[in-house]
């Protein structure tokens, strides 16, 4: 699934950025921000009109992301943890 | 010492990584702000001897995320990190600073920086914070998984760049060993935190906590609304003393060198042209330092960033985004601040969008415009709970904010680029405003607003006074002045033109001395009713001449047309600097011209048809 429609407060890991567009530099920027496969994601906020946007935590860092944006994270569902 | 001798060193970091501060505490207040040549980017520069007495000269490069750039002020990084900036000298140094408790992120530029082969220090930025949060960095190892030294700063304390200044005064060191080619940075990353970090918790409780209100769709809306209106109230109220003490001053010293000159025109130009035209603009100077002084405190505290991502999904409706908020907010002080604050703004089509609708809010230069016909034509009278001159004066506000979100809205649409527009706006972690980077903050808004009174505004104030004055009236003339000038000229000649939104030849010739400043039109109307402008009130004595002369129609026609005019050349001059050029500046007097025309010319006739009946 897409980042876009992980829920909020559930724990999942990045499995890879799709371009839309060739070299798409929304797509380059989000990798360099951190959105690579393995690192783990959560989205901590929604917006308050549309559930737009997603408050992402990843790393150490909190980034604002609009859906469009946040769906070419594809994501996991993190395996459960104690 | 000269210049060529200093160590050329350059701050290079992410947003958000206190290199600002660092900047501010390595120099402290011996700094140039300019812009880099031929960009809006913001140049800052500054010096300091070490205790060797070697002279250090340190450029504090905009926040950028990596080399590959996506916005003006990434660009700039890039190039002078690469030395292909125009007439800026590759640093012999770069001083690559990250934040203590975001290394995940941070670090990654500083692999990519090494690979540009100038000598490198990293600092370790605010290592208080990551103290506190139990991350514990292994300094030795993270240096020597690196090749490059490392230091740990607190840029906010006293003292607190010591380490780096010693470093800097020390050896040069050697060029960090790049990794190869396609190397994957991100890994390499994580190997070295996995080395050399350790982190309890991935962010900081407090932070969680806070963003649990800020950013809640119903608190976090109320919050924010109690704090803009809270900064309306002090940018009106806290100000008004001392613009009252400014205008005062400013007739003060019309008065005393006006005593002091020979009657002449020398007189007339200094007295009546320079000094009643700056002191009319400086006398907003206290509007935006108080409005400065919010939006720094909230933009020290990482505040703004959530008021963007409150308001994002609102503003991207109309074809702003979130990052407008501030640019719109100042406006309602003055565009000219507004339109400077749209640099924040990275896609170039929002901020073209947010430069183009800041005129479109109510400036306070329009209130003295505002008052004055309110006050003449609207009845005192109450509206259920509400009185009635409240309510017009709240309508113009709202119909300001309502036709800038319809012209971004219709440039949206007009736009032939439709590609994505990115947010991608990182939210950092709370922290505590530093009082010495905001005196720092606020001293260079200030000085960049009265350098622009010193010099394009001075301009215009003289330009308009030669107007105004020339050619004299002949002799035995029984009109004011002004009626002989090449202004009330030009203002009988523009009435035809005006004919049909109810405007006289007296408020077309007021027109053209208020493209100064809006609220110079006031004054103008006085001087063309033969009031004398010296008078302590012009605007009092007016009120009943106008009430009397003029039909209700053309006093609501003027008021419309106020919402919209672009009759300030000032900001018209900010659009061009800002806007990157004439077309810009075509297009936005173009359509508030337009637009003040068409919303006269509805107002006057429809006023017209009702009173008429």
């Amino acid at each position: 699934m897409t980042l876009s429609e992980l829920p909020r407060n559930i724990p999942a890991v990045v499995v890879g950025v799709q371009d839309v567009s060739a070299g798409d530099p929304i797509a380059v920027r989000l990798r360099e921000l951190g959105f690579v496969a393995g690192e783990p994601v959560r989205i901590t906020a929604h917006g308050p009109a549309g559930r737009e946007p997603l408050l992402v935590q990843i790393g150490y860092t909190r980034f604002a992301l609009r859906r469009a944006e946040a769906a070419r994270v594809s994501v996991k569902l993190a395996e459960a943890q104690a | 010492m000269s210049e060529s001798a200093a160590l050329r060193v350059a701050l290079v970091g992410n947003p958000n990584c206190g290199k600002t501060a660092l900047f501010n505490r390595l120099t402290g207040s011996r700094q140039k702000v300019a812009n880099y040549a031929g960009v809006t980017v913001e140049r800052k520069e500054g010096r300091f001897a070490a205790p060797s007495g070697r002279h250090i000269q340190v450029l504090d490069l905009p926040g950028a995320y990596s080399l590959a750039a996506t916005s003006p002020d990434e660009a700039v990084t890039r190039d002078v990190c690469l030395g292909q900036f125009e007439g800026e000298a590759r640093p012999d140094l770069l001083v690559c600073v990250v934040d203590a408790t975001n290394l995940r992120l941070h670090l990654r530029f500083v692999l990519e920086l090494q690979r540009l082969g100038l000598p490198m220090v990293l600092t370790l930025n605010m290592c208080d914070a990551a103290e506190r949060r139990g991350i514990r960095i292994d300094v030795a190892k993270l240096q020597a998984g690196l090749g490059i030294p490392v230091v740990q700063t607190v840029a906010v304390r006293r003292n607190g760049a010591e380490s780096l200044v010693q470093q800097l005064d020390s050896q040069m060191p050697l060029l960090p060993a790049p990794l190869p080619e396609g190397a994957d940075l991100h890994a390499e990353v994580s190997r070295l935190l996995l080395s050399a970090v350790s982190v309890p918790e991935r962010t900081a409780r407090v932070d969680d906590a806070i963003d649990r209100v800020v950013l809640h769709p119903v608190f976090g809306l109320a919050l924010l609304a109690v704090l803009m209106f809270m900064i309306f109230q002090a940018v009106f109220s806290w100000a008004a003393p001392l613009m009252d003490g400014i205008d005062v001053g400013a007739a003060w010293l019309g008065t005393a060198v006006g005593d002091a000159m020979p009657e002449g025109l020398l007189k007339s130009l200094i007295v009546d042209g320079i000094i009643a035209g700056l002191g009319g603009v400086i006398i907003f100077l206290p509007q935006i330092i108080i409005l400065f002084l919010f939006i720094l405190l909230l933009e020290e505290s990482g505040y703004l960033p959530r008021a963007a991502f409150l308001l994002d999904r609102l503003m991207v409706g109309a074809g702003l985004t979130g990052r407008s908020f501030i640019p719109l907010l100042s406006s309602f002080a003055c565009a000219i601040p507004g339109i400077m604050a749209a640099r924040t703004i990275q896609d170039p089509r929002d901020r073209l969008a947010t430069i183009l609708v800041a005129p479109l809010m109510t400036c306070s230069a329009r209130l003295p415009v505002y008052a004055l016909l309110i006050a003449a034509f609207i009845p005192q009278q109450s509206v259920g709970v509400f009185n009635l001159q409240g309510l017009v004066l709240f309508a113009l506000y709202a119909a300001g904010i309502l036709s800038a979100l319809l012209v971004a809205y219709v440039m949206k649409w007009t736009r032939r680029d439709h590609s994505e527009h990115s947010l991608l706006l990182e939210l950092p972690s709370y922290r505590l405003p530093n009082p010495a980077d905001i005196a720092i903050g606020l001293w260079e808004r200030a000085s960049i607003f009265l350098k622009r009174v010193g010099t394009i505004i001075l301009a215009l104030t003289i330009m308009l006074w030669f107007l105004s004055t020339f050619p004299a009236p002949p002799a035995g003339a029984t009109g004011a002045a002004i009626d002989y000038s090449l202004a009330g000229q030009i203002g009988k000649w523009m009435q035809p033109l005006f004919d049909p939104i109810g405007f006289n030849w007296q408020i077309c010739i007021a027109l053209i001395p208020g493209l100064a400043a809006r609220e110079v039109a006031v004054g103008a109307l006085a001087t063309v009713y033969a009031l004398s402008s010296t008078e302590d009130d012009p605007s009092g004595s007016l009120i009943p001449i106008i009430a009397d002369q003029w039909t209700l129609a053309t006093a609501l026609s003027l008021l419309a047309w106020y919402v919209y005019a672009p009759q300030c050349l000032a900001t018209l001059a900010t659009i061009r600097r800002e806007g990157g050029g004439w077309r810009t500046v075509a297009i936005a007097a173009g359509y508030l011209f337009g637009l003040a025309y068409l919303a006269s010319l509805i107002t006057y006739q429809v006023t017209l048809a009702l009173t008429a009946g």
